[in-house]
């Protein structure tokens, strides 16, 4: 807050209004809406609906595609958010050290944020489809028996791919100018310390970079869960068999192409939750950073 | 700083596999849209471009047949502008206005309205798709331009990001422009609006292309084939690729992906260093 600040006048309602007014609307009455809907069970026509408690929740979690997806949702976020911010950080490091064509490394490693998630989707099924993919062509004729129509950890292995490749940019652009920020006499001292540059970057640069890593892997962990979505839905669907939906990407099919609203409402609570608790976890922790 | 060759070999050899790791991709996918379908069905996807570019990308941009639908890759762009653009100025317009009350007012309702704005942050519009859809049914804003830009704006990211940066501007300022006589709104669009014209341009730049990749929202309310965006053009092209028996498109819908992917790409590009600045700056 400021030290200094206007009188009480109608002015900053003016001012707040508009924001205040859409978020009513669009977001406080629709997140009611789908706390009420997730205590409602509609019959299969959606003519008329009872208030069941909590049976939309105790369906959901015990369901066993709904666990399924979850798990499928931990071990995907992790290892997305673990590759990306591993890959990115390497290159990273190698591009702060290169003085000659830094500007143009830089250019080529970053402008992939601008890539849309659906876009990068249909690049990487592309590269796997049976008939023409270059990717998949190479991996069969290595020997694997590469097959992620019917095979479900093939298919996550793609999706897992597509999403690391299109998160690496985001990291590497955090990482590079957290590298950058690093005082140049904190580096020289390190020179001269040690000389082995892989010495220097687990005892000096690593531990220097720990709250950007630390941040990092909290936008990594949001971004695969939410906004991996078109990722999926352009390139496996969730197929084989729902094994590679992500929790997200279950609510819109249970909702949207299976029409069980109670159900999708449920698991959209469940969801809130979790983001909820991620949320506050962030801010608990990064406002006060990780410092050394 | 001392670096041995060696070392100065791999940097190079990392970045350049990294680069190409990144680009191969796109770069792909452009060659092979610049083929003949037949040609791509029987050789594969291709790294060297062929003689059909004006042909393919002529066909998707002024052809409705050529993108399954009832309209063109170019209307398509004109919806995903605006889209971008109406997205980049209503989040800009709306999170400056609100993070000026938060910050320089003491009023009765501040404490539970930030906490209200706060919320949003808590759940992405992922998590509650079913019922905004019917929201903005019961508007009848499904198929509008306000429909699909206005819940998109809902999140307050944007207020946080010039929340921070106002915490930043001297308090002296305010002082003086007090002193002179200036009121709230005077003070706000002669002196913090003109100072902040970084900080505006910087989360332009990536509330245009956070808005022009926007992928479920648009899907969910566009059910008019009239305000698809060009995101959304390409699963309608993807996913009637083996329809109807004849040999599959890919080449248009690889020419589709690259013209969506250009201008995001290019506003990146050309302001790096406002979009690296600012992603960097309001993200911490």
């Amino acid at each position: 807050m400021k030290r200094v600040q206007f009188e009480h006048s109608a002015v900053p309602y003016l001012f707040i209004a508009p924001q205040i007014l859409i978020i009513s609307i669009f977001f406080l009455w629709p997140a009611a809406q789908a706390l009420y809907q997730s205590f409602l069970l509609e019959d299969a026509f959606g003519m008329s609906s009872q208030f069941v408690w909590f049976r939309n929740f105790e369906d959901v979690l015990t369901s066993s595609s709904w666990t399924r997806s979850a798990i499928f949702t931990v071990v995907f976020s992790v290892l997305v958010s673990v590759l990306s911010i591993a890959i990115s950080l390497f290159l990273a490091v190698r591009a702060d050290e290169v003085i000659r064509g830094a500007k143009s490394y830089k250019t080529l490693l970053m402008w992939g944020y601008a890539i849309a998630p659906p876009v990068a989707g249909l690049l990487g099924i592309m590269m796997f489809n049976p008939l023409m993919g270059d990717l998949y062509k190479a991996f069969n004729s290595f020997g694997f028996e590469f097959n992620h129509i019917e095979n479900a950890n093939d298919a996550a292995f793609i999706v897992i791919l597509i999403a690391v490749w299109k998160q690496v940019s985001v990291n590497f652009i955090f990482f590079l100018s957290g590298l950058q920020g690093i005082p140049k006499s904190v580096q020289e001292a390190a020179t001269l310390d040690c000389k082995s540059p892989e010495r220097r970057f687990w005892t000096i640069t690593f531990p220097l970079l720990a709250p950007t890593t630390f941040f990092l892997l909290v936008i990594n962990l949001t971004y695969a869960f939410f906004e991996t979505f078109g990722i999926i839905d352009v390139s496996t669907k969730g197929a084989p068999g729902g094994s590679t939906a992500t929790l997200v990407y279950k609510v819109y099919v249970d909702g949207f192409l299976g029409a069980d609203m109670g159900g999708s409402a449920a698991q959209s609570v469940l969801l809130m939750i979790m983001v909820s608790v991620l949320t506050v976890f962030q801010f608990r922790f990064i406002e006060r950073k990780v410092h050394y | 700083m001392y670096q041995s060759k060696w070392r100065i070999f791999t940097n190079h050899t990392i970045l350049v596999l990294g680069s190409l790791f990144m680009i191969l991709p796109v770069w792909i996918a452009f060659a092979s849209s610049t083929h003949t379908r037949e040609y791509i069905f029987q050789n594969g996807l291709q790294f060297l471009p062929g003689g059909e570019f004006f042909t393919n990308y002529g066909a998707i941009l002024f052809d409705a047949e050529a993108t399954k639908g009832r309209v063109t890759a170019l209307e398509m762009l004109f919806n995903s502008m605006v889209l971008g653009l109406g997205f980049a100025i209503g989040k800009v317009i709306i999170s400056m206005m609100a993070a000026y009350a938060i910050v320089y007012f003491r009023f009765k309702l501040a404490v539970p309205l930030f906490w209200i704005i706060f919320s949003t942050l808590l759940l992405p519009l992922e998590v509650r798709i079913v019922p905004s859809y019917e929201v903005v049914a019961n508007l009848g804003l499904l198929n509008t331009y306000t429909g699909l830009i206005l819940p998109l704006i809902a999140s307050a990211t944007g207020t946080f990001f010039f929340r921070q940066f106002y915490r930043s501007v001297p308090d002296e300022l305010l002082e003086a422009a007090r002193l002179d006589g200036a009121g709230p709104i005077r003070f706000f669009i002669d002196i913090l609006v003109p100072l902040s014209v970084t900080m505006i341009a910087a989360i332009f730049i990536i509330m245009f292309v956070v808005g022009w990749n926007q992928y479920l929202w648009p899907l969910l309310m566009t059910t008019d084939d009239q305000l698809y965006t060009i995101v959304i053009g390409i699963k309608q092209v993807y996913n009637s690729l083996y329809e109807g028996g004849q040999i599959p498109q890919f080449p248009k819908a690889f020419a589709l992906t690259i013209m969506a992917s250009v201008p995001p790409v290019l506003v990146v590009v050309i302001f790096q260093r406002m979009f690296v600045k600012g992603l960097v700056e309001t993200e911490k």
